[in-house]
């Protein structure tokens, strides 16, 4: 099998090693963001009415 | 100007990729984002209504994060001038570590989240309150009245001093006198502050074009003006004792530190010439914030541990 060469495969944008760690660092800053504001949303459902919104209606 | 050719002007040949979330992080002027919660922690503590520390808390990042947004999109609009002052030419958008665009984007969906964000876990009144400190802070001061009156930071000083009343809005749903007090304290406290540091940096001022009250009406002037301002303040920060919004320990505190910063800015007014008069202006701008810092504090310990209530301080 013969390997696909393709000129243009490694053109376009490189990352240097600083800007893919701050692009990473981004994306956890993004998730934690947002993992933080679901646990937040679910606190205040909790706390604004009450722990029997997790109950089954009977 | 349309804010299109505005953007055209501050577009920085960055580099993409650069910015680490510290970058954006400096975007919500974290500093300002601090007293920001401080006084509406006291806003909120102040109310007569309890509330749940939760909501408490959910509503206090709500109110950081509008605070936040309102700093980057300052930092968007003003990216021109910070470039050419030396306190603020790091900046994130002036160093070109963040695209103007993308610090506009930032202010505006973090802006959107907070205020959402608050509308549920507090109230519409809060909310509303806050999307106006928003709106008040990024359209009124910084895109008009920063570069068009040395007034400037005299009407702008109201974002800064809503939080308080967004705070005790959380709580109670309500605005009243209790909360608007605070919110003079801070909006009186605003000019004497601003113009100690203008004095001392009135060339990088003058540089940028921003019209701050001692480059349009003079050093003498503005320094009348500071004596005039901290007198009233330190009359109006008095105020919460008698109506019982504060206790004994803020009534001393507010009697003895407001002395003391009538003393500072007497100084200033006195000491009008080279090193001495720069020292005499930056001593004042520091001690302002310990004393509106103090002032709150003292707020959040008699309130936050109901010294008022328990021993009748």
């Amino acid at each position: 099998m013969t390997a696909v060469t393709d000129p243009d495969r490694n053109q376009g944008i490189r990352l240097t090693p600083e800007q893919m760690r701050n692009r990473r660092l981004r994306n956890i800053a993004i998730g934690l963001s947002v993992a933080l504001l679901a646990a937040l949303f679910y606190a205040v459902t909790i706390v604004k009415l009450g722990p029997g919104v997790l109950r089954p209606e009977p | 100007m349309s804010l299109v050719s505005h953007e055209q002007e501050l577009l920085v040949a960055g580099v993409d990729y650069a910015a680490g979330p510290q970058d954006y992080f400096a975007l919500l002027k974290p500093r300002v984002m601090s007293l920001v919660v401080f006084t509406a922690l006291a806003g909120m503590l102040v109310a007569p209504v309890p509330i749940h520390p939760v909501i408490g808390f959910a509503s206090l990042l709500a109110i950081a994060v509008g605070a936040g947004a309102a700093g980057a999109l300052n930092m968007w609009w003003d990216a021109d001038i910070d470039a050419v002052m030396s306190r603020t030419r790091k900046r994130p958008v002036p160093s070109g570590l963040v695209q103007p665009r993308e610090a506009l984007f930032f202010g505006l969906t973090l802006s959107l989240i907070a205020v959402l964000t608050l509308a549920v876990t507090a109230n519409l009144l809060a909310a509303s309150l806050l999307a106006f400190t928003i709106f008040f802070y990024a359209v009124i001061y910084t895109m008009w009245l920063k570069r068009a009156t040395p007034q400037n930071i005299v009407i702008g000083g109201a974002a800064g001093a809503l939080p308080p009343v967004v705070g005790y809005a959380a709580a109670t749903g309500s605005v009243t006198l209790d909360s608007l007090i605070l919110f003079a304290i801070i909006f009186i406290w605003t000019p004497p502050h601003f113009w100690a540091l203008a004095l001392v940096k009135s060339g990088e001022y003058e540089r940028a074009g921003v019209p701050m009250m001692p480059n349009v009406k003079g050093a003498d002037h503005t320094r009348l003006e500071i004596v005039l301002y901290t007198l009233l303040l330190a009359a109006v920060a008095l105020a919460p004792w008698p109506m019982g919004v504060g206790g004994r320990i803020y009534g001393a505190l507010a009697l003895v530190a407001g002395l003391a910063m009538i003393h500072l800015a007497w100084r200033v007014y006195r000491i009008r010439e080279g090193a001495p008069a720069n020292r005499a202006a930056m001593q004042l701008f520091g001690f302002s914030i310990l004393y509106l810092f103090m002032l709150f504090a003292a707020l959040v310990v008699e309130h936050g541990f109901g010294l008022i209530e328990r021993f009748g301080l």
